[in-house]
């Protein structure tokens, strides 16, 4: 077991700055509070904003009218408006920016800035606030939004003066995407948007207390390479961070170099090819066996922008017993927040991976490259054992798990984008969907937002315009979030929907089925196969605007599928009647070791077999 | 748990406390005592804190401290190694004949009388808890009106300043 840095120390905060740019065009020019908003966000290489418009944030309205070089998305629902610029985000890798008015439609908001906080998904809110001599007297429409979203943002603003907007909106995108990304909140007086101000972008970003990330310490890199290199079951733990971070071909290269085991975390699907043939899978809850059991028995978990969470871990003092811990992470609050690390390295996974892959062939330059070969032969026959499966269910329904299978089976995964809600059809689309590209897979990891997809769709679509964009959802989700259909029909935002209908809130459900005797309380929602429908899903679509579909059968699947896929001119919305009756496995119950995992309903894999 | 004191550097903006104070509610962290003024700069705050709380957990708000985007420099002072002082104000009923007892309790601590009434007395008394504690325990058998007393301020021993660095950074 070695010790490099027992308590990893925070770095140095290194100054934030960008470098001076050329001037802005309308810098010196006299202009209201709100017109230097539309520049402002003009400024940041805005093209995009969801959002609705209300009493405080009007005068921002009107400029933004003008504007050609913004786009501004009419949602229904300002946490649409949020989920949307997340779902933006997600998929193109730039800030998302969504827009309220001040109290509910700010309140609005709380659910997709929390959201983006858990899944760091660099997003700018901006929020109108009553007029500054106002704000504190409980007046029309005031919530104390910065108060609200102090711990569930990045960093948060109050603007009250119009000279400070450019100044603040500048920053709060610096902040948004560098570092560890997350969204960051400005708030600003309606009295400012009025007040008249000289335009002035700023040249630097002036932030001495943030911490845009350190450049990982060569000794830690070395050392973990060196792990790298002598371990005899060595695992690549990997999260969502190696997606923000854009380093999927470092890790390609890592995994390569090493030749060893890749698991992807729920928010890290697609971050490595699943065709890759050191790919596992998901580990966690629901994860495969191949992917937990590597974990488990693991003598070195090399964790690269993932957190340790609980949905990964289960029972943390049982998690990953045997394994010494390298952790990479360009949040060094992460590192040890969970589980104590042997090597940590603090960095941009980007510089990570090109100082790792380089370190670690000279290691086999020089000791030769560790035999892995038993490793292999043990992960392989789990692999045969334990792959992914399910078995028809007993009502003659469809199988919820064919039809979300034949989705990625029928759609191109290079071309593809899905997001999910939130429960059993996200656990499926994560396990039988074939993940080919990072930022193909887009959902609501952290905080478990039900309602998450349509709206993310619909962003991640604006974002992606040429690509195709499903939403897989469920009967309950879907009912959170779906009038953003609408938003989708008269903008031309043509998102397919398959919505895996089966009556009920399933994930619950299993919970109720496993661990409450069978007593189904509050968790049916008569949306399915021989109930009233309601609502009818297909009806809702057509009134919405949109294409409904329906199929219920596992014959029709691909053919509804494929008419689906032929509709490029309108969103649509697939209604899959689906059984209720089947669950999402394997499964570690919540709070027991991943060792209890069961691979179907009572039916745990045997670790130590002979053969 | 062991008690802590962390003195933190912040910019000198507002919602700066409610931030760092939030970072300790939200982990059910108890803060023993507060205290915010600020520094030789004015565009620098200084907070203290003292908290009691284990090791690891205290590593990881400091971490949480460290990401908020005001906050420029945190220390934890050791008690060894650094000066920690407390003001108490305790307003004591006396007549002029206790007056005398009351005296000798405020000599006996080095504090002084900073107001005098026919009828009451406050004291001001500065030093460590331990050093209150005990003038506290002095004056129990008097009638201890009221009583308030600040944060705990910190400063390290010797010539360096905590400041300084926080400074270079400010002004780079």
């Amino acid at each position: 077991m070695t010790q490099v840095q027992p308590k990893p120390q925070a770095p140095a905060k290194p100054r934030a700055t960008t470098a001076a740019r050329p001037s802005d065009p309308y810098n010196g020019k006299e202009m209201t509070g709100a017109e230097a908003l539309v520049r402002a966000l003009e400024s940041s290489g805005t093209t995009d904003v969801f959002g609705i418009p209300g009493g405080a944030i009007l005068p921002a309205y009107d400029p933004l009218m003008d504007s050609t070089k913004i786009r501004h998305i009419l949602t229904r629902h300002e946490q649409g408006a949020g989920h949307a610029a997340q779902g933006y985000a997600h998929a193109t890798g730039r800030v998302g920016v969504c827009i309220a008015t001040s109290g509910p439609g700010a309140t609005n908001l709380v659910t997709p800035i929390a959201d983006a906080n858990m899944d760091s998904i660099p997003m700018v809110a901006i929020t109108g606030q009553v007029g500054a001599s106002l704000i504190g007297t409980d007046a029309f429409q005031e919530a104390d939004i910065v108060g609200i979203t102090q711990p569930i943002t990045k960093h948060n603003m109050l603007v009250k003066d119009a000279a400070d907007i450019p100044t603040a909106i500048a920053q709060a995108f610096y902040i948004a995407s560098h570092g560890r990304p997350g969204p960051v909140l400005v708030d600003i007086a309606k009295s400012a948007l009025q007040a008249t101000t000289t335009y002035n972008w700023p040249d630097r970003i002036e932030l001495p207390g943030f911490n845009a990330g350190a450049k990982p310490h060569a000794k830690t890199v070395q050392e973990a390479a060196r792990l790298l290199a002598t371990a005899r079951r060595p695992v690549l733990y990997v999260g969502g961070g190696v997606i923000r971070a854009g380093a999927s071909a470092g890790l390609r290269k890592l995994a390569d170099v090493s030749g060893a085991a890749v698991v992807t975390t729920l928010m890290a699907r697609g971050a490595i090819p699943d065709s890759h043939p050191q790919q596992l899978g998901m580990p966690g809850m629901h994860g495969t066996v191949p992917a937990v059991a590597a974990l488990q028995k693991a003598d070195l978990v090399v964790a690269l922008g993932a957190r340790f969470d609980d949905r990964v871990t289960g029972r943390l003092e049982s998690f990953a017993p045997n394994a010494v811990i390298v952790h990479a992470d360009i949040d060094p609050a992460e590192i040890g927040k969970n589980r104590a690390v042997d090597v940590p390295i603090v960095g941009d996974l980007k510089d990570v991976f090109a100082d790792l892959v380089p370190a670690l062939e000279q290691e086999h330059i020089k000791h030769g490259k560790p035999d892995l070969e038993a490793w292999w032969a043990q992960l392989d026959d789990w692999r045969r054992t334990y792959p992914l499966g399910f078995t028809a269910t007993q009502d003659g329904l469809s199988s919820p798990q064919h039809v979300i299978q034949r989705l990625g089976e029928l759609n191109d995964a290079d071309s593809t984008i899905y997001t999910s809600g939130v429960g059993q059809h996200q656990m499926w689309a994560s396990q039988f969907i074939t993940y080919e590209h990072p930022n193909t897979w887009i959902n609501s990891g952290g905080l478990g937002t039900m309602g998450f997809s349509v709206p993310a769709a619909m962003g991640a679509q604006v974002g992606e315009p040429d690509k195709t964009v499903w939403a897989i959802d469920g009967d309950g989700c879907f009912q959170m979030t779906n009038q953003e259909l609408v938003t989708c029909a008269i903008n031309e935002i043509p998102i397919k929907v398959a919505v895996i209908n089966n009556s009920s809130l399933g994930m619950v459900r299993q919970w109720q089925t496993l661990f409450y005797n069978e007593r189904y309380s509050n968790t049916d929602l008569h949306t399915g196969h021989g109930t009233r429908r309601t609502p009818d899903f297909v009806k809702l679509a057509d009134a919405m605007g949109c294409v409904g579909l329906r199929c219920e059968s596992d014959a029709d699947v691909d053919a509804t599928i494929k008419r689906a896929n032929e509709i490029n001119d309108q969103p649509v919305v697939v209604d899959f009647t689906v059984s209720k009756d089947a669950m999402v496995w394997p499964m570690v119950a919540a709070g027991v070791s991943n060792d209890e995992i069961q691979y179907a309903r009572g039916v745990a894999p045997e670790w130590d077999r002979e053969d | 748990m062991t008690r802590h004191t962390l003195s933190v550097l912040v910019e000198n903006k507002p919602g700066v406390l409610a931030r760092v104070a939030g970072l300790f509610s939200r982990r059910a962290f108890n803060i023993h005592s507060l205290a915010v003024g600020q520094t030789e700069h004015p565009e620098i705050s200084r907070i203290t804190v003292v908290v009691d709380v284990e090791e690891l957990p205290l590593e990881q708000v400091t971490k949480q401290l460290n990401k908020l985007v005001h906050v420029l420099k945190i220390v934890e002072l050791d008690q060894e190694k650094s000066v920690q002082r407390d003001m108490l104000l305790i307003k004591v009923r006396c007549d002029a004949r206790q007056r005398v007892d009351v005296l000798q309790i405020v000599e006996l601590f080095r504090a002084h009388v900073v107001d005098v009434a026919p009828d009451s007395l406050i004291i001001e008394a500065v030093g460590n808890p331990g050093k209150l504690q005990a003038i506290l325990a002095a004056l129990a058998p008097h009638d201890v009106r009221e009583i308030v007393q600040s944060g705990t301020v910190a400063i390290g021993r010797g010539s360096r300043s905590i400041t300084e660095r926080a400074l270079d950074r400010l002004t780079a």
